[in-house]
């Protein structure tokens, strides 16, 4: 077994030669295979004596390992050297534009009433909602506007045709009071709700679509006061235009089915020629409060020498456009969809008061 | 409502500015609408004399002047051409705003002159376009007095906005009382002695059958007066709140109509034929009024009449028969009362807006008539001349006495403030209520005659408020109901957003558009059936928005039409909101609607591009249903949709009787109706129809995943074309309900080799084996039962 040395160096040169897989597989073939060199003087330790057998044997696998190893060394050489080949001839043009998917996007009233309900459900209201389509009682005369009232020229009302045997005709609701008031004569207090929703008058200008959205919210149980009033929409406001000092008016004013009644402006700076949110010298009407009236408690059979509570609304579009800086209103219901992207909200963007209600 | 600083004056006595007055008006329910203040913005301009003007050394064009400022001697350099020795101007000191180069002057040295100040043109102090030269005033201006003053300038202009409760403030002296009381001053009362008379009135009210439309007229005769223009004073007045003077006659009405709230009517006497009446007209009967209109009457409508003619309809307008004019001699004033109510109603059917309405119908003091007549005669008398005669009088002053009980203690436990008795009393005295401190804790309040807004306690309770301030009312937040809040949506409601929510992760752009539509429009949408006409408008606010949208789809596709003549033509749009198929709540029915109009997948490198289609739709649709837990598996898809759809490319989805969805491609006719031009799908997904999900708490089933693994075999089946897809699938997985999970249809062809009225469809069965891993034999025996069941169900055969 003298010249296992030389063979031991020729089948090295030649694994190092080897320059593809199959080549280096018919070497592994030729050396180690059934029929292969090195097999075959493996064959022969059987005709040695012990001693020998022991000492060629050693050497053998020796020559065995060392050849398995060069193979496997060469072998994972030759494979980097076919990726790397491979991976040359493989390129994509990524500057090419992806498959094409449309992203939708959220109208801002709906967005917004998602915030409106996240603050004020955290404030303990439910939302409660009813019919565009309403009765005279509902919408003026059980809120203390009888008919001929001056207070009914406020609102300019749409009517559907009178039907005969009817009293008074079908009205789209001109607020979502009725809400209100059907809330009242299906609940026992306390009652703590916010009724969004569409709402309609025949008014149709630069500031005036005659559809637009409402949401008003109602307060009744024993003790809630005017304090509470202001400290509920305080707290709203703030919120809402995410301005911890945000300054919040409260001053006189008069509705039907509030008594006391309260306009509510916050603060603001139209100095720069552009209207800004917060402190200023100048001050923003946003909404109408008030307690409401014990008449209305009264037609919706709340007794009012027990219950009291307040009662509010606003625009959801014109908070919606302060917030967000739309400029006109009769754009909200176009969609056009230049202004539904620009304008509108990412799906995935759900206003709450733990998560934020503006990215 | 419109007045002046000095005219409110003349009812309060205040030293209070016009910002402080502003303020408080707003808080106190008299909200500040615009205040028109020339004063201030001229407040620095004074008058100067010119002592001296001489010509500057380095400039032709330019004067050295010395003014007197009437307190010292300025130099100005000055280059307007009139500027001379002698002459009285308007002088500007250095720091001045100067309103037309909006900048604040400043001291300055023009080709090395000192220049301490400014004589200034019409233009640079912001009175008009004048700049040929400096302001050249009266010799006898009064040196060192403000410029504003001098012109009279000085009296600003305040609006508010009255809320139709407060008719009291529809007078300045009603504006001032408010303030009186909330402390500004001292209410100053008006005189309203009687006049006395020296005649009896040749011309006697009479009332016929006009019950409480016009409960009380009172009059009076005036003889020899002169009708001339008004005095100065008065004209300005009324000049300033945008009321045009006339004559002494009208002007004084009007201006008793501002001031004190009280609509008066003067009637040329001798054109008056026979005694003033108060009646009802007769239909038909006309009159000219004073506007120039001529107005035709209805039953119900109170008038003025003489033995001829109707001289005025009551409460609203005076006619110009017996309108007054520079020739009048003898006049009638009238000072009567005309129910609210009924006078709204006059003015609304005729459409005649005038002060007299205005005041009459929110209300006026029941005892202004009586007072109101006095005052009139008084002006007439004092601007016109002549001599008065008795009263004359007929009807009854309605009794306006009443008595509210009153806790002060509401004030804090309704109002949130503690506001002591003493002011609660004050408060409630100065504004002219009478207070019966019957027990400390009730009181007994009698409201003045000009409160008949005031009714109750929480009335009472807001005059207090109201007068202290709402600042004064400390902030209290609300406190909690639970210690964590519960949900402020049901299942129900929270439905929408999700929906929202997911159409706009599709791809979708969500809208909101009107609940109104064209009728023509609405009608190709309306379900047939008992109700086959859409819900109308009476008075909607133009014809093509006059009825309310059956379904969403039209305004949706109306926005698409819009979409694509701006250049884009290719939209998905959804709205999720309400529709309306009759008048009842139940006919407002609340859909996920949704299109897709023009290409699906744009142009694009890799694929070709394709137009949207009824997949596309179905996909909409089926993704809403498995969000809300609809058993989709088990729901009949029927092609039975609504006539707006195309018949043979339209489904609606059942579950029992139910149609929770629809969808498909939109009729030819709707499309041209709509001005679609390319490809258009649309769904609607009734949301209040799907079914709520079976309360059983938060926990789901366990998961039951085997531990052996899914096989699939193919099918294909020649079948009639009319035999649905969905036919076949539900066959296969009948064949074993426990084994086979899903049948999926993969292939469908038609044409071809194939027999005419033929198709293939093929499809893949999912076994899922759950005990044991099946043998060759078992699945032999379970394809075979497929095939069975798919040829029992549609007369399939299996292609080979």
């Amino acid at each position: 077994m003298q010249h296992l040395g030389g063979l031991k160096d020729k089948w090295l040169a030649a694994i190092a030669g080897a320059g593809a897989l199959d080549q280096l597989e018919s070497l592994r073939v030729e050396a180690l295979g059934k029929k292969g060199e090195v097999t075959g003087l493996m064959k022969t330790l059987g005709s040695l004596t012990p001693e020998e057998r022991k000492e060629a044997g050693q050497s053998l696998n020796q020559l065995k390992d060392a050849l398995t190893e060069a193979i496997e060394a060469r072998k994972a050489a030759l494979q980097d050297q076919a990726l790397n080949q491979r991976l040359k001839s493989e390129t994509l043009d990524l500057t090419l534009p992806a498959r094409p998917e449309v992203e939708g996007r959220l109208h801002p009233i709906s967005q917004t009433i998602d915030e409106i309900i996240a603050i004020f459900g955290e404030m303990g209201f439910e939302v409660a909602e009813g019919p565009d389509i309403e009765d005279d009682f509902k919408n003026f005369t059980a809120l203390n506007i009888p008919p001929d009232h001056p207070a009914r020229q406020m609102q300019d009302t749409f009517y559907l045709p009178k039907r005969p045997g009817e009293a008074e005709a079908m009205v789209l609701r001109t607020h979502t009071s009725p809400v209100q008031i059907r809330t009242m004569m299906s609940k026992k207090p306390p009652i703590r709700v916010i009724c969004p929703g569409r709402t309609y008058r025949s008014d149709s200008d630069m500031t005036h679509t005659p559809m637009f959205h409402q949401v008003e919210g109602l307060v009744v149980d024993e003790t809630t006061h005017m304090g509470h009033l202001k400290g509920c929409l305080i707290d709203f406001v703030r919120a809402y235009f995410g301005i911890d000092d945000l300054p919040v008016r409260f001053r006189n004013s008069f509705f039907p089915f509030t008594e006391p009644s309260a306009e509510v402006d916050i603060g603001c700076d139209r100095s720069g020629g552009e209207l800004k949110l917060g402190q200023g010298k100048d001050w923003l009407e946003i909404l109408g409060s008030g307690m409401v009236h014990p008449k209305v408690l009264a037609n919706c059979g709340i007794d009012p020498t027990k219950y009291q509570g307040f009662a509010f609304g606003m625009g959801i579009e014109r908070i919606a456009m302060l917030k967000y800086g739309i400029p006109d209103l009769r754009t909200f219901f176009d969609a056009d969809l230049r202004w539904l992207k620009h304008y509108g909200f990412v799906p995935l963007d759900v206003p709450s008061m733990t998560g934020g209600l503006t990215r | 409502m419109k007045f002046t600083l000095k005219w409110l004056n003349q009812h309060l006595d205040t030293d209070a500015d016009v910002a402080t007055i502003a303020r408080t008006l707003t808080m106190i329910g008299l909200e500040v609408e615009g205040i028109e203040d020339r004063a201030r913005d001229l407040a620095p301009f004074t008058i100067g004399y010119v002592v001296e003007a001489v010509q500057h050394p380095n400039a032709d064009k330019l004067r050295v002047c010395k003014v007197d400022t009437g307190k010292d001697i300025v130099q100005v350099v000055c280059g307007a051409p009139n500027a001379r020795t002698g002459m009285k101007g308007v002088f500007a000191p250095v720091g001045s705003f100067i309103p037309g180069t909006k900048l604040d002057l400043k001291k300055g040295v023009i080709r090395g002159v000192d220049s301490n100040g400014m004589l200034c043109s019409m233009r640079e102090i912001g009175l008009g376009q004048d700049h040929d030269g400096i302001i050249d005033l009266a010799a006898d201006a009064p040196v060192g007095q403000s410029f504003a003053a001098y012109m009279g300038y000085d009296d600003p202009v305040m609006e508010i906005k009255l809320t139709p409760d407060r008719a009291d403030c529809l007078g300045i002296h009603g504006v001032a009382r408010d303030l009186a009381a909330a402390g500004l001053g001292t209410l100053k009362p008006f005189e309203q002695e009687p006049v006395a008379g020296t005649f009896d009135s040749p011309l006697q009210w009479q009332r016929k059958d006009v019950g409480d439309a016009c409960p009380l007229a009172v009059g009076r005769y005036f003889r020899n007066v002169k009708n001339g223009p008004s005095p100065q004073w008065l004209q300005e007045r009324l000049a300033a709140i945008g009321l045009r003077p006339i004559s002494a006659l009208v002007d004084i009405t009007n201006y008793v109509t501002f001031d004190l709230g009280r609509p008066l009517h003067v009637f040329d006497a001798d054109k008056v034929k026979g005694n003033p009446t108060m009646r009802m007209a007769q239909p038909g009967e006309k009159v000219l009024a004073l506007d120039g209109f001529e107005y035709e009457l209805q039953p119900g409508m109170v008038v003025i009449a003489d033995d001829e003619c109707v001289e005025a309809i009551g409460g609203i307008m005076g006619g110009e028969h017996s309108g007054v004019t520079a020739e009048t001699r003898n006049v009638f004033l009238e000072a009567a009362l005309f129910d609210a109510v009924n006078t709204a109603r006059t003015g609304r059917k005729l459409g005649i807006n005038s002060d007299a309405r205005y005041r009459f119908e929110r209300g006026v003091d029941p005892e202004s008539a009586d007072w109101g007549i006095e005052v009139g005669a008084r002006l007439i008398l004092e601007l016109c001349g002549g001599e008065v005669s008795h009263v004359t009088r007929a009807g009854e002053r309605p009794d306006w006495h009443r008595t509210i009980e009153f806790r002060p203690e509401r004030v804090e436990t309704l109002g949130g403030v503690v506001v002591p008795s003493e002011r609660q009393k004050d408060i409630l005295s100065k504004l002219g209520f009478g207070v019966n401190e019957a027990t400390p804790a009730r009181w007994k309040i009698t409201p003045p005659s000009w409160r008949a807004d005031v009714e109750g306690e929480a009335d009472l309770v807001e005059e207090v408020l109201r007068i202290n301030d709402y600042d004064n009312i400390p902030v209290v937040s609300m406190p909690k109901m639970s210690a964590l809040p519960h949900p402020a949506i049901t299942p129900q409601q929270r439905r929408v957003p999700i929906a929202k929510r997911l159409l706009a992760t599709r791809g979708l752009l969500e809208a909101v558009t009107f609940s109104f539509m064209p009728s023509a429009i609405a009608r190709l949408f309306q379900p047939k059936g008992s109700n086959a006409e859409p819900v109308m408008l009476a008075n909607p606010i133009s014809a093509d928005l006059d009825a309310m949208r059956p379904s969403i789809l039209g305004n949706l596709l109306l926005a698409a039409s819009r979409n694509a003549a701006r250049g884009f033509p290719d939209v998905g749009l959804f709205e999720v909101g309400p529709a309306y198929l009759d008048e009842t709540e139940k006919g407002q029915i609340l859909s996920a609607t949704g299109i897709r109009v023009g290409l699906y997948r744009p142009r694009h490198w890799e694929g070709k591009p394709r137009d949207v289609d009824a997949f596309d739709a179905k996909a909409d649709v089926l993704a809403l249903l498995q969000t809300f837990g609809a058993p989709v598996d088990n729901l009949q898809i029927l092609s039975e949709a609504p006539g707006h759809y195309h018949p043979g490319r339209s489904a609606a989805l059942r579950l029992g009787p139910t149609i929770l969805a629809q969808f498909g491609e939109l009729h030819p006719s709707v499309l041209k109706a709509c001005d679609i031009k390319s490809a258009a799908v649309g769904f609607e997904v009734f949301l209040d129809r799907l079914p709520m999900a079976r309360s059983k708490g938060a926990a789901r089933p366990l998961l039951n995943a085997s531990l052996f693994q899914p096989l699939e075999r193919d099918f294909a089946f020649l079948v009639d074309a009319a035999v649905s897809a969905d036919k076949l699938t539900r066959a296969a997985r009948s064949a074993d309900k426990a084994l086979i999970t899903e049948a999926k249809v993969f292939d469908l062809f038609q044409g071809g080799t194939l027999p005419d009225g033929k198709k293939s469809i093929a499809f893949s069965v999912t076994i899922q084996p759950r005990e044991r891993t099946l043998t060759d034999q078992e699945i032999e025996a379970l394809s075979a039962k497929i095939v069975a069941a798919v040829n029992k169900a549609t007369g399939g055969e299996l292609r080979k």
